[in-house]
């Protein structure tokens, strides 16, 4: 691998580093489609400017006319932005923004199973894109919020009409929000602890 | 104008009932493998794993454990370190288990999603948002 050499990375800015006090992070997961705002949520509460991580991966295609030694292989890179919230001197928030496409989850070990949990971004011009990842959610028992990136020139439905076409319990926050704006940005995060919170006193008296 | 409505997924559609976990193929004739080939041991690290040095770069060090030591002379995740070094996550975990068997870094594990959530950390997070 062509690597550069050290001297040449550059790190974390001075300001950006954390203190050695720093001993643990948790992490919430914003899933949606393409273009829906992960990116700039992430952007938009961030200390650090979103930084990329990747993977790559080999599809070995093994058809009926393969054998083992002729299996085509693709390689694939898969990104995923995020950024990072100092909550205080021991403990850190990271945000992952990811897209919707299951089949590549199981790429980062434990990103949802152990996320705190995910915030559904959702576009009402097309809501049909969150369907899987919300089946998906469900399915592995990640709590999550329904955040509602207000476009212009989206359909705008009630809170209600959209529960209902989500199929979601009541107990499960849809809120509108600005992705561009930290103060809303902050809201959606809010809204989802304050609901894992409920979880938590919930789940502590049954 | 009515939202378009989902249709929720049949349970028990994953064969039998299990739901199916992160990794777990769907599509017999494809076979994914991570970070290319010959990746070998990989320690258990999640994005969030902050590693922090705990020795200057040895003279044997590779180019690569060398800059990832200097990054990580404060606390810096996993995924931070996969960022600035331009490297794929799979490939930051195999530096990082060597380095950890040498003991030349170590790691401080995250907090991770527990059945009943420790109310305490959830309200030491949603304190740490309000100062934003
Ligand atoms: N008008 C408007 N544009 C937005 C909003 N959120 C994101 N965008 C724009 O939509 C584009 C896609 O956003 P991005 O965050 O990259 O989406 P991602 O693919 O989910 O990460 C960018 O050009 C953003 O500036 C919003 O709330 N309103
Ligand atoms: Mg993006």
């Amino acid at each position: 691998m062509d690597f550069k050499s050290s001297d040449t990375i550059p790190g974390p800015r001075t300001e950006d580093r954390l203190p050695h006090t720093a001993e643990a992070a948790v992490k919430i997961v914003i899933v949606g489609g393409f273009g829906v705002g992960k990116t700039t949520m992430v952007g938009s509460v961030s200390e650090i400017r979103p930084l990329t991580t990747e993977e790559t991966m080999t599809q070995a295609g093994i058809g009926v006319d393969d054998n083992y030694g002729s299996a085509s292989k693709t390689a694939t890179t898969v990104a995923m932005d995020f950024g990072r919230i100092s909550i205080t001197d021991e403990l850190v928030l990271y945000l992952f923004g990811t897209p919707g496409q299951e089949r590549f989850w199981f790429l980062w070990n434990g990103l949802f199973e152990g996320a705190l949990g995910a915030v559904v971004l959702v576009d009402t011009r097309r809501l049909e894109v969150s369907f899987d990842v919300m089946g998906r959610l469900e399915e592995r028992g990640v709590p999550f919020v329904v955040a509602v990136n207000s476009f212009p020139d989206a359909p705008r439905y009630p809170v209600a009409e959209l529960r209902t076409a989500l199929d979601l319990p009541e107990e499960i926050p849809i809120l509108d929000c600005d992705v561009r704006r930290r103060a809303s940005s902050r809201d959606v995060l809010m809204t989802l602890m304050r609901f894992l919170h409920s979880l938590a006193v919930k789940g502590a008296l049954t | 104008m009515t939202p378009p409505q989902r249709q929720r997924r049949s349970t028990g559609a994953a064969s039998d009932g299990v739901p199916a976990k992160e990794g777990e193929l769907r599509n017999p004739e494809r076979l994914f493998v991570i970070g290319g080939e010959g990746g070998g041991e990989r320690a258990d690290l999640d994005l969030v794993t902050l590693i922090v040095a705990r020795a200057d770069p040895p003279v044997s060090a590779t180019p690569e454990q060398a800059a990832l030591l200097r990054l990580c002379a404060a606390p810096l995740s996993t995924a931070e370190l996969s960022a600035y070094l331009s490297l794929p996550f799979s490939v930051v975990t195999v530096l990082l288990t060597d380095l950890l068997a040498k003991e030349l870094v170590q790691a401080r594990a995250p907090i991770v999603r527990q059945k009943v959530a420790d109310r305490n950390l959830l309200e030491a997070v949603m304190h740490g948002l309000q100062k934003l």
